[in-house]
């Protein structure tokens, strides 16, 4: 393995910030928090994948795939991770390497990629991803980066995350420690207040940010950077200059938010937007932090007002839903932060949580579930497309609430299913995202399509196989 | 007729291209109760699932040897051997279909040997269940001749010589650019005529869109060992698209079977070939439904040639789909301003345009500017925006429409609905004239008015009738 690869993936395992590892011996820390894949059984992104979901996001940037065509040309433009302005993330680079490339090294035709780019798009950055066969061969992007930068004045940032290393959650992180080590700090943001923020780990998914934004702004408080949800390069490269940090999704960027408190001294909490008391709590932990680092006391009274009549609000308009799906039961099959943030929204919309995945979770995710349902949670560790399937067959549960690979499990066994996983098209962060995700729920559950699909076709149905009565008729 | 170049760019933009791992693993998704797994690390097959999960809108079985850094250097034969065992003991398909990565080619993998071995080691615990392995490094070629290579590999582990034919079976080895629609449709052309179709592979019967009455692990539907196996002795096998010769070459040499390649089935004159070629064989006059059905076609071309004649159109897609595409449209006197393609074929150089750039679709794009109309795949949806025409989706994949698996574009009732598909896009989005549209130059306006444009040359400080300032010459936005 490359030196730096490897030493990069020694440090995110030893995260300080991270309980989970702190609970371990020397030896299981070194192993890792990956647990080893099963060849033939196994299902999830590489390294790359993650590193790509982490950064990609940063709109102004080009993301330049370094590797052969599956990479890129397999995978692009799948995210509907939103953007207020530019479009240039969307477009798709790559190599593209060809036979000749693997024999003689890729690195000529990845710093001409480079050239390329900047000649026709003029991005304030590009971003170079090392994949697995690049790697192999040996191909070095950090020196061609290195060069790059110098020869063509203007950032060139290697993201040395290639899929082979381990899975999409390591990935997350190493695309994060670029961003650390060549992005973060390198410019100084115009002005400052004491209501600067930092957003870590939010992606921006359907527009999610934009939910939430609307209340930040209205108390005055300033995104100073989001990473990377809607980001800008600039915004990044000034985000050290931020009072404060909140860290969302659970742990896939702890390192990011960890760093920028050893470093830059930004304090941070980890807060969740989804479910309508998780969003308040978040909003009094903003102010509180801001507070702390020197903002007016006041802005704590204006949280509250705020919050007591978006709570309200959403309320009102969540519980004309109530009598609707109060007891109906749903299954959550996603990972990590949702595993439980997820459970507290539908339990405020009197929905029953018969089953909660906790595969990707991490320990502190399963003991939030335990808090928030009960110690007899049942908790699925890892459940097989089979499984779920007769569980929805049985109608153990009335609904799944789940990434889009599971939900053909749901739609095959003719129940309902709502995308909550990064390919879907709704918000649901923030007040208007839990009234909106209670509402598509109803909308789901109430579908006349499900009794329609469910009925017997006229070949299986009794009261049809009887014809004597048509017989009858024609005679 | 055309000549074929490729991108001389670094750097691939806004790729058309797809690996061909994931080309043989869609192919495999043709087999019935198989379980198709790329050799390499888990993001290959992650993201070739999540793309034809997003296209079909089905499962897609498809499994990984999740190879890693360690595994790589040291050669996959573990990581083969227990993704064998894990998938015999978790869905125990009747058929385990491996494709190697980019990532196992560059180190090398010798993967048939590696089979021998663990054959030989778990002869009775893999009992029942075949494998089958195709190379397909992702640096090379694209995805439809992962599929051809993948189609080649099956026939030539199963398909068994044999000593009679069975009169009036029909073997098809269809090309990666029909829809399972077009090979429902292609079997009801073969099965018009009294004969019955063994297609290799079915992605008709596994990926139309069924609902199960229990949950399969595996593919459900699509060719069987034993239809692979028949192909040897059909009275005839016929191919659709040129990717598809290599594999029928071979079937034709170890069997010596009667075949018959198609290079295309879109168009009229290309399914009245296939027709032709079914009455040779079934010795049956054609049906009247079919006679139906082609003046129904005749009578769509003549009411699609208004709107379709003339046009300009820009095409991104795979050779054998770029071909038929071009061809019918060319066809119906449209234009083919630019076509670009993904990889390699000997068809490039019949397609009815000037020039095919094996390149992407920025290279599209720029193309395409002045054109009516683009047509490729739902990568292709930015593209459509920035220039402005409609984008008219073919291939895959398409994530932003559903529906895909039902496109119909081959037989008589296929171009029929493929033509009043484009010439209803034409329509829609029909330029209606405005009042500027037809602006006289200068030079007529000065002469209407009874002087020379630009005759005087006083700057506008004069008092003569100032005939150069008068003129008002419309800037027409680009279409």
């Amino acid at each position: 393995m490359d030196a730096r690869v490897s030493a990069k993936i020694q440090s995110v395992f030893e995260e300080p910030a991270c309980e989970h590892n702190q609970n371990k011996d020397e030896k299981a820390r070194k192993k890792g928090c990956t647990k080893q894949l099963s060849p033939g059984a196994a299902a999830g992104g590489c390294a790359f994948d993650g590193a790509k979901i982490a950064l990609q996001p940063i709109a102004d940037v080009a993301h330049l795939v370094h590797g052969p065509i599956a990479c890129e040309g397999n995978s692009w433009d799948n995210r509907n991770s939103s953007t207020s302005g530019p479009q240039l993330y969307r477009t798709g680079f790559t190599t593209d390497i060809g036979e000749l490339d693997v024999i003689y090294g890729g690195e000529k035709r990845l710093f001409k990629s480079i050239r390329e780019i900047i000649e026709k798009y003029d991005p304030p950055a590009v971003f170079v991803y090392q994949t697995c066969v690049t790697a192999l061969i040996g191909d070095d992007i950090e020196a061609v980066c290195k060069r790059a930068a110098e020869k063509f004045g203007k950032p060139v940032v290697p993201v040395n995350a290639p899929g082979f290393v381990g899975p999409k959650n390591l990935g997350n992180k190493l695309g994060a420690e670029a961003l650390l080590d060549y992005v973060v700090g390198t410019q100084e943001p115009e002005v400052s207040t004491a209501y600067d923020i930092n957003i870590i780990g939010e992606y921006n998914l359907a527009g999610e940010l934009w939910q939430v934004r609307p209340l930040l702004d209205a108390l005055g408080i300033r995104i100073l950077s989001c990473i990377s949800g809607d980001g800008r390069y600039n915004e990044v490269a000034q985000s050290h200059r931020a009072r404060a940090a909140m860290m969302v999704c659970s742990k896939s960027m702890i390192n990011v938010a960890r760093k920028m408190e050893d470093r830059y001294g930004i304090p941070f909490f980890e807060g969740s937007f989804y479910g309508i008391e998780d969003m308040s709590d978040t909003l009094r932990q903003l102010a509180g932090l801001l507070i702390q680092r020197g903002a007016p006391a006041e802005l704590m009274d204006r949280t509250e007002a705020l919050i007591a009549v978006e709570e309200k609000r959403a309320w009102d308009r969540i519980a004309a839903y109530r009598p609707r799906l109060e007891g109906k039961k749903v299954l959550l099959i996603t990972g990590g932060v949702k595993s439980w943030s997820v459970v507290a929204a539908l339990q405020e919309a009197g929905l029953e949580v018969v089953g909660t995945s906790v595969k990707k979770s991490t320990k502190e995710d399963k003991e939030k579930i335990k808090e928030i349902m009960g110690e007899d949670a049942h908790m699925i560790d890892d459940m097989t497309p089979r499984e779920m399937f007769k569980m929805l067959r049985e109608a153990r549960a009335d609904i799944m609430l789940s990434g889009g690979r599971s939900q053909f499990v749901a739609l095959k066994a003719k129940m309902p299913w709502l995308d909550i996983n990064q390919e879907r098209h709704y918000a649901y962060a923030g007040y208007e995202g839990m009234v909106d995700l209670v509402r598509e729920i109803s909308k789901t559950l109430f579908n006349p399509v499900w009794e329609q699909v469910r009925a017997p076709a006229p070949w299986d149905d009794v009261a049809v196989l009887d014809l004597s009565d048509a017989v009858a008729e024609v005679a | 007729m055309a000549s074929v170049r490729e991108s001389k760019k670094a750097c691939a933009v806004n790729p058309l291209k797809m690996s061909q791992p994931l080309g043989a693993c869609y192919a495999f998704l043709g087999l019935h109760n198989t379980m198709p797994m790329m050799h390499g690390s888990q993001g290959c097959t992650s993201f070739g699932l999540v793309l034809l999960v997003r296209h079909f809108k089905e499962a897609i079985p498809m499994q990984t040897t999740a190879m890693n850094e360690v595994s790589t250097i040291l050669g996959g034969m573990d990581n083969i051997e227990q993704a064998l065992l894990n998938i015999k003991k978790r869905a125990n398909p009747a058929l385990i279909a491996i494709a190697s990565t980019g990532l196992t080619e560059t180190k090398g993998d010798d993967v048939d040997g590696y089979l021998r071995l663990i054959r030989a080691k778990h002869g009775e615990t893999l009992a029942g269940t075949e494998v089958v392995y195709v190379s397909t490094p992702d640096y090379v070629g694209a995805f439809q001749d992962g599929w051809a290579a993948a189609v080649k590999a099956v026939v030539d582990a199963f398909s068994e010589p044999v000593t009679q034919r069975v009169a009036g079976r029909v073997g098809v080895l269809p090309g990666a650019h029909l829809t399972p629609a077009d090979l429902e449709e292609l079997r009801e052309l073969i099965e018009a005529f009294g004969l019955q179709a063994v297609m290799v592979p079915d992605i008709s019967r596994s990926l139309d869109g069924h609902i199960p009455e229990d949950f399969t692990p595996t593919t459900l539907g699509g060719a069987t060992l034993d239809d692979i196996r028949s192909l040897a002795a059909c009275q005839h096998v016929i191919a659709v698209g040129e990717q598809m010769r290599p594999a029928l070459d071979s079937l034709a040499a170890r069997s010596g079977v009667p075949v018959t390649l198609f290079e295309r089935l879109s168009g009229l004159t290309a399914v009245d070939a296939l027709v032709a070629l079914l009455m040779r064989l079934s010795g049956k006059p054609a049906p009247a439904r079919l006679k139906r059905q082609r003046g129904q076609l005749q009578d769509a071309m003549l009411d699609g040639h208004f709107h379709l004649g003339g046009k300009r159109v820009a095409i991104g897609a795979e050779p054998d789909l770029l071909f038929a595409l071009a061809s019918v449209t060319s066809e119906m006197g449209a234009d083919v301003v630019a076509a670009v393609t993904t990889t390699h074929s000997p068809v490039l150089e019949k397609v009815p345009a000037v020039e095919v750039l094996i390149g992407d679709l920025e290279d599209l794009e720029l193309g395409a500017v002045g054109c009516d109309l683009l047509l490729t795949h739902a990568h292709g949806r930015q593209s459509a925006t920035r220039l402005g025409i409609p984008l008219f989706r073919v291939g895959i994949p398409q994530f932003d429409r559903i529906g895909a698996a039902h496109q119909l574009s081959i037989g008589y009732r296929g171009t029929r609905d493929l033509i009043f598909q484009l010439a209803n896009t034409f329509i829609a989005n029909m330029h209606a004239h405005g009042p500027e549209d037809w602006p006289l130059p200068a030079e007529a306006i000065a002469a209407a008015r009874g002087g020379t444009a630009g005759a005087c040359n006083s700057g506008g400080s004069c008092s003569c009738s100032g005939v150069t300032e008068d003129i008002v010459v419309p800037i027409i936005p680009a279409r």
